[in-house]
């Protein structure tokens, strides 16, 4: 199974980034075989707008089951909800972090959007 | 005639121009309150309404039946309005500009206009002034169909003027507002703030090509830098309006300043005929930069 992490750089000990919708990349982590690829989100860092629907798409096409980020603003979470994404609340400091604290069962899983949308 | 009242700043005085120069002409003018996101040249000019209408855009809807889910909707979309989802469009009214591109392109012609209302038009009359005023809905984002929609109130007719009441800024909602006007007229204010935005108006006025000149309001506080950026880029002053106390009593009481003070009548007076020769001159953009 895959799962998603927002993050600033390309590697596990890259930022882990708590926005969604304009985090510049997403790890990709495959669980099952313990290595991960790189999704760059750079087109949706500038959008004017509908950035947080455009990384939803994004991150549902890559395959991932699973999505870890910060939080999240109404529009992305009414698409990922509908993509059938489990979202799960983190603030670790490097995307290794969020990893461990992720397979340790330590995340809450998310409901519902906790942010405002920027756009409006 | 046509004349637009614009600003880079917030603040500076549009309103305050707007309302009292439709007041001093003879004969009756039309007021268009573009400034559709929050109108208020009807707390001076206290119009009855007589018509009203209200506006809406065409968001897309799907044909379910007919959608196969191919997403190109998604794609032609630069709005990013429409998201795929388990093959199934998923569309953000909010977030739709109403460009028709999704109906459009839809190969299997899946996709057609809904009406989404943004606000109302409303016309009113009042000692010989026809007010015209967009209102936006609450939460609504898209101005610029509303404003355009204010714009189709405009008279025909060479003889009849009217004065188009621009929103702050220099984005799209001032920039269609300005279109098709004869001449702006540009308020500002004397502080450095005032003189920034004042050359961001003149920057997208010589790029929309419509001939401009400035007006100083509350001259008198901060400095001269605004009079010397005009004098130096040739740009003619319409009129300096001092920083009056009698001024700001009136206005916040709602009150036409011009009702009372008659040296103000003649100020309005003298800005309606520096616009009209500005027109018949053949209009000026001022000194090009660089």
């Amino acid at each position: 199974m895959k799962v998603a992490f927002t993050t600033s750089g390309a590697t596990l000990e890259a930022p882990f980034d708590t926005r969604f919708g304009r985090a510049a990349r997403f790890i990709i982590f495959d669980l099952d075989q313990n290595s991960f690829t790189v999704l760059d989100n750079d087109q949706n860092l500038n959008a004017a707008q509908g950035a947080g629907i455009q990384s939803a798409q994004h991150v549902a096409a890559s395959g991932a089951e699973c999505l870890v980020t910060g939080h999240l603003g109404p529009k992305a979470a009414k698409v990922l909800f509908a993509a059938g994404i489990k979202t799960y609340q983190c603030d670790a400091n490097t995307v290794g972090e969020a990893l461990a604290l992720y397979r340790s069962k330590a995340l809450k899983l998310m409901h519902d959007a906790d942010v405002e949308g920027h756009w409006v | 005639m046509i004349i637009a009242v614009a600003s880079g700043k917030g603040g500076t005085g549009k309103t305050f121009v707007s309302a009292h120069l439709a007041r001093i002409i003879s004969g009756g003018a039309t007021l268009l309150d573009c400034d559709v996101e929050e109108p208020n040249d009807h707390i001076f000019i206290p119009a009855r309404t007589t018509s009203s209408k209200v506006v809406s855009v065409e968001v897309p809807e799907v044909d379910s039946s007919l959608c196969d889910g191919c997403g190109e909707c998604s794609q032609v979309c630069e709005f990013n309005a429409i998201a795929m989802v388990a093959k199934t469009p998923m569309i953000f009214d909010e977030l739709c500009h109403a460009c028709g591109g999704c109906v459009l392109f839809c190969p299997r012609k899946a996709m057609h206009g809904k009406k989404h209302r943004i606000g109302e038009v409303e016309i009113g009359e009042w000692e010989g002034i026809t007010l015209v005023q967009g209102q936006l809905d609450v939460g609504v984002a898209l101005a610029v169909p509303l404003i355009r929609e204010v714009k189709r109130q405009l008279p025909q007719g060479e003889d009849h003027i009217s004065i188009v009441d621009c929103p702050p800024g220099t984005s799209c909602p001032m920039v269609w507002s300005v279109s098709d006007c004869d001449v702006v007229v540009l308020v500002t204010e004397p502080t450095p703030f005032g003189l920034h935005d004042l050359t961001l108006a003149v920057d997208t006025l010589r790029e929309v090509d419509i001939p401009f000149g400035v007006v100083i309001n509350k001259d008198g506080i901060g400095d001269d830098r605004v009079l010397d950026y005009c004098r130096q880029q040739e740009i003619p002053v319409l009129a300096r309006i001092p920083h009056d106390r009698r001024i700001a009593t009136a206005y916040a009481r709602g009150q036409l300043v011009s009702d009372s003070l008659l040296e103000y009548r003649v100020v309005f007076h003298n800005l309606l005929q520096a616009a009209s020769d500005l027109i018949a001159k053949g209009g000026s953009h001022g000194k090009k930069q660089g």
